[in-house]
């Protein structure tokens, strides 16, 4: 059965004043994928994620989620979806388990119920410890999983995270990527927003990459990438005066250049007989380069592709207090 | 994370109008006790709210009052008032919570579930309603210990019961109406502080017969000075002619033009 999109929208506009932070947003999510909106900040990913969870009006364009309009139909709407937002929308002077019995008992479960299903859930995200601790005492990651746990009260169809591990340490975003991975394998599309390229790349099946208020590209991590070269030589140079011939010589065909660690990476297609006419030409004098390996293109080559903000690239590229992500996610495939 | 977390049914959803009455009376209790349990935990505002005007009548009783001729002893001619000051105080924290309610993500929270806007408001004002039950209460207690002895009876105390609840509520619809308009908690703040002044020109602490002519109008005119002559004549037997219909007419306008402001103001800020 050829099941409607979880997530349609087009030609989503909004702004605030004389800001355009929508320009036109056209989106379909499948129903049951991770999806992810990948962008910069202010590219209008909250506020994509505001609109399609009926927290806020577009200015022109159309939205439907889980079968709902999102203006006409946004009472039901509410109803089918659940919204983790981007900053935890909890009583800090409640304590963890106050905060879920209340989100039950305004989800219409009864007092009993609420409350089974706040220590449920509390055990469930590792928060049974803290249950009578004030919010205001938890930690980033406490906070944003409680704040998880206040969105599941009741099952939805669709659930909005909009950053979720922004400001996270690497233990609270590694339990936060279980937590929606298992969320999506029950069934519920998710859809989530960020601005890390390791992120969307590990969690999500199909990604939308969103700058200054437009979708720039879509589809599936590996569709992506293959926009970009399909793969980079990695240079290593021998010094500084090397690393500055050769980014001469190579010119328009960097597609990643570290001066610091003396990194250049260069678009070639993989074969051994390129490789060794790029390395021939780039370093004549067989001195400048002194390791090489080809590698896959990354998530963040496509992102600067199709944005054209290298400036961004530190931001994008490396989460706070995230692993080392070209090591862990890069496959080399092979190497000097 | 066990199967557990999407075992739940989902909710009905309040489109329809009687739906959406039927979920306003079933959010306003827990709204109500989400109020209170925070103002609780808020010591800072609970002795503002409790102390300042049991502090203000034990000044103005004791250090004042001496040099104030009303006709009574002070004490009685000051405690209506003084249940009034209690309201601007409490004013100050439902204004404040409010705005950060606002401002602070957690209606974002509210609005998702789906909680229709008039139990939001409603969970504020009347928590508010409950705070002012206890100051008034307190103040009560207190002025009885330095003399405070009305001569009123029953339906006396049940009527100026009464007075004091319209206005507490419509004082309390005022704050929410504040806290939506204001961006930040000190402006929700320092728009209370207009209640909170508001005794001052008044029969609140002196007979506007000893203020300066220009004030006399505007003192004789305002909304505190008729409520407080209505308790006056309801606990003290003072003559109050027509001003305990001024006293509803205030209170009542003011809740009307708050209740209104609060819904256009919350349609536009969530707009």
């Amino acid at each position: 059965m050829a099941a409607e999109p979880a997530v349609e929208a087009s030609g989503l506009e909004k702004s605030f004043g004389s800001v355009n932070v929508l320009a036109g947003v056209d989106l379909t999510v499948p129903r049951g994928s991770r999806y992810a909106l990948l962008g910069p900040n202010g590219a209008g990913k909250t506020t994509t994620v505001r609109i399609l969870s009926a927290l806020t009006r577009p200015d022109a364009g159309r939205a439907w989620v889980a079968g709902c309009d999102v203006v006409a139909d946004r009472h039901r709407l509410r109803s089918r979806i659940s919204l983790a937002g981007q900053y935890a929308a909890l009583d800090g002077l409640a304590t963890g388990e106050e905060n879920l019995r209340m989100a039950g008992r305004l989800s219409g479960l009864g007092r009993g119920q609420a409350r089974r299903r706040a220590a449920e859930l509390l055990e469930t995200f590792g928060l049974g410890g803290a249950a009578r601790r004030r919010v205001a005492a938890y930690s980033g990651g406490m906070r944003r999983r409680l704040d998880l746990a206040a969105s599941l009260v009741t099952e939805p169809s669709v659930i909005f995270l909009d950053e979720p591990t922004t400001g996270l340490d690497l233990p609270g975003r590694l339990v936060l990527w279980r937590v929606i991975t298992q969320l999506s394998d029950s069934g519920v599309t998710v859809f989530l927003t960020t601005q890390y390229l390791e992120e969307a790349d590990q969690l999500a099946d199909r990604i939308a990459v969103i700058d200054g208020g437009r979708v720039v590209a879509e589809g599936t991590p590996g569709e992506l990438k293959r926009r970009a070269a399909a793969q980079r030589l990695e240079l290593r140079l021998a010094g500084a005066g090397a690393f500055e011939q050769v980014a001469l010589a190579a010119g328009d065909r960097v597609i990643h250049a570290d001066r610091g660690g003396l990194i250049i990476g260069v678009a070639t297609d993989g074969t051994a007989a390129q490789v060794r006419a790029l390395l021939d030409e780039l370093d004549p004098g067989r001195r400048a380069v002194a390791a090489f390996s080809v590698r896959s293109a990354t998530l963040e080559d496509v992102f600067l592709a199709l944005t054209g903000h290298a400036g961004q690239e530190a931001r994008i590229g490396h989460p706070s207090g995230g692993p080392a992500h070209q090591a862990a996610h890069e496959k080399e495939t092979s190497g000097v | 994370m066990s199967d557990a977390v999407l075992s739940l049914p989902r909710r009905p959803a309040a489109g329809r109008p009687a739906a959406a009455l039927a979920r306003t009376l079933t959010d306003v209790p827990v709204m109500i006790a989400r109020c209170v349990r925070l103002s609780r935990r808020n010591l800072d505002a609970v002795l503002t709210s409790l102390m300042l005007p049991v502090l203000l009548m034990l000044l103005f009783v004791y250090l004042f009052g001496g040099a104030i001729a009303t006709g009574t002893s002070y004490v009685s001619y000051v405690v209506p008032g003084v249940l009034l000051l209690c309201t601007g105080f409490g004013a100050a924290s439902t204004a404040v919570t409010v705005c950060q309610d606002m401002t602070g993500g957690i209606v974002d929270r509210f609005r998702s579930l789906d909680v229709p806007a008039p139990a939001f408001l409603a969970g504020h004002v009347l928590a508010s309603l409950a705070r002012n039950a206890v100051s008034t209460i307190l103040v009560l207690g207190v002025a009885f210990l330095i003399g405070f002895r009305p001569h009123a009876g029953p339906a006396a105390w049940l009527a100026a019961a009464g007075i004091l609840l319209s206005f507490i509520l419509a004082i309390s619809w005022l704050a929410a109406a504040a806290g939506l308009l204001t961006r930040s908690a000190e402006a929700a703040n320092g728009v209370t502080f207009l209640v909170m002044f508001l005794p001052y020109p008044s029969s609140t602490f002196v007979p506007i017969h000893t203020m300066p002519a220009w004030l006399q109008g505007f003192a004789t005119n305002q909304p505190i000075t008729p409520v407080v002559e209505t308790l006056r004549g309801l606990l003290l037997g003072t003559p109050a002619g027509a001003r305990p219909w001024h006293a509803l007419a205030w209170c009542g306008g003011i809740m009307l033009a708050s209740v209104a402001v609060s819904g256009a103001a919350f349609r536009h800020r969530t707009a």
